[in-house]
């Protein structure tokens, strides 16, 4: 009984959301970023980037798997034996998966539609497992659970910013296909710069590079020497 | 077999798994620092794709589609089904190995795993029910994917080797460096036309 009543106190000590917990929410998005510095899950990065748009919805479901991902398995993390817990890990996120791609599906078809395969690559997408093992394994479920929003959000932000670039160099448009559309460059009453002939600021052509997703590839390149660059600690020196 | 080549070769050099659909960056990017460990990898890719493909093809059209066994449609099964069949199948594979050729599971051995969650294999079976493939095109797609994607990773390593004595701004060496040396490789395989400059303005038009 004793016992039981200590554990009870030293948990009632730890708070609900201290600094500890911020620092879970907010190291992914700038010094231990997934995409730029630990190179986890970069396949969607490249693919689906080319509009904004469908860069959110990812982040979004991105964000989702990964935190809930993180959450079951950090409930269930003493019961799992260690030779299979791949596959544990696995099923569990397929599941999650499964569920997000059946919700946009019935939400939003057409973003489905354009996602397709890549929503099914969630669960190969390593920043989920690498989460998993090397945080939801060994930690509590509230702070997994944090763990998992962090990291989709550190995702997320460099998904949505190549996007941003892509698009606004490659179609001259922002947030194409949502509500709320921005026509940057073209040739249309609708556009806001230049009506006549189709480039920004009267020189600015639209890029096709940009669409192709060896765009990414470079935009991702150079943000990880900017990153590196204001953050000489990330510098590899192999 | 006209059919078979036909994938085959449009899979490995048209339609590049690395280089035009990027699947499986994560691992490229990882273990492409030296051409040996790069080969090991990408010949343990080859085979597992070539193994999975079929495999997954059989059991999408005899387990879940509404015609197959079951007489329902259990297709939102698939991606667990899938990922248990990879996750199985490459366990399968490494004890086999390990146990008829100590030598190969010495070179390959420590990929194996690592190849549970390559999205190029997921990826590679989910491309194949959303193209409806059949059975032979099916493992031509497994092995000519594989085999793109071996020669992807080997290219890459073998230019990452030669640019260690390149003078790159330290920030850019190593992970920055391969990511643009990516880009310029995917740029180049999917061809001008589509990025050559001047021809650009002119066409803008017909590409919208």
């Amino acid at each position: 009984m004793a016992e039981i009543l200590e554990k009870v106190k030293i948990e009632e000590k730890e708070p609900f959301f201290g600094p500890k917990e911020k620092k879970l929410l907010l190291d992914p998005l700038m010094d231990i970023n997934p995409i730029t510095v630990q190179i986890l899950g970069v396949c969607s990065a490249l693919a689906i980037t080319s509009l904004v748009y469908p860069s959110i919805v990812m982040a979004i479901s991105v964000t989702l798997v990964t935190a809930f991902s993180n959450l079951f398995t950090s409930l269930v993390r003493e019961y799992i034996p260690k030779q299979v817990r791949m596959i544990v890990q696995l099923v569990i996120i397929a599941t999650l998966v499964t569920i997000v791609e059946l919700g946009l599906k019935a939400l939003n078809f057409p973003i489905w539609k354009q996602l397709s395969v890549y929503i099914g690559l969630i669960i190969t997408n390593c920043i989920v497992m690498g989460r998993l093992e090397a945080y939801a394994m060994a930690n509590k479920p509230w702070r997994s659970f944090l763990d998992g929003i962090g990291n989709g959000l550190g995702y997320g932000a460099i998904l949505v910013i190549v996007a941003i670039i892509r698009e606004i160099l490659g179609k001259g448009t922002l947030f194409a296909g949502s509500p709320v559309e921005i026509k940057i460059i073209g040739n249309n009453a609708t556009y806001l710069i230049d009506t006549t002939t189709s480039t920004m600021f009267g020189w600015y052509a639209n890029n096709n590079l940009m669409v192709l997703p060896a765009a990414a590839l470079f935009i991702i390149g150079i943000l990880i020497w900017i990153h590196r660059t204001i953050n000489p600690k990330l510098v590899d020196i192999s | 077999m006209g059919d078979f080549l036909n994938v085959f070769i449009k899979t490995a050099f048209v339609e590049n798994m690395i280089l035009s659909y990027f699947l499986g960056m994560c691992s490229y990017l990882a273990v492409s620092k030296s051409v040996k460990t790069a080969l090991g990898l990408g010949i343990a890719v080859i085979f597992v794709l070539g193994i999975t493909m079929p495999m997954n093809w059989l059991i999408n059209e005899y387990l879940l589609k509404e015609t197959g066994f079951f007489g329902m449609d259990l297709t939102f099964l698939r991606f667990i089904l899938f990922i248990a069949v990879i996750a199985a199948l490459v366990q399968l594979v490494e004890m086999v190995v390990e146990k008829f050729s100590p030598s190969l599971y010495n070179a390959l051995g420590i990929f194996l795993p690592l190849i549970t969650v390559n999205c190029a294999i997921l990826g590679g079976s989910l491309f194949m029910i959303s193209r409806e493939l059949d059975l032979t095109k099916s493992v031509a797609f497994g092995l000519g994917g594989g085999f793109g994607w071996f020669l992807a990773i080997v290219a890459l390593a073998a230019i990452r080797e030669k640019i260690q004595y390149s003078n790159v701004p330290p920030a850019l060496r190593g992970l920055g460096m391969a990511f643009i040396l990516t880009g310029l490789m995917g740029d180049a395989h999917s061809g001008s036309p589509k990025t050559g400059g001047s021809r650009r303005c002119e066409n803008y038009y017909q590409w919208e």
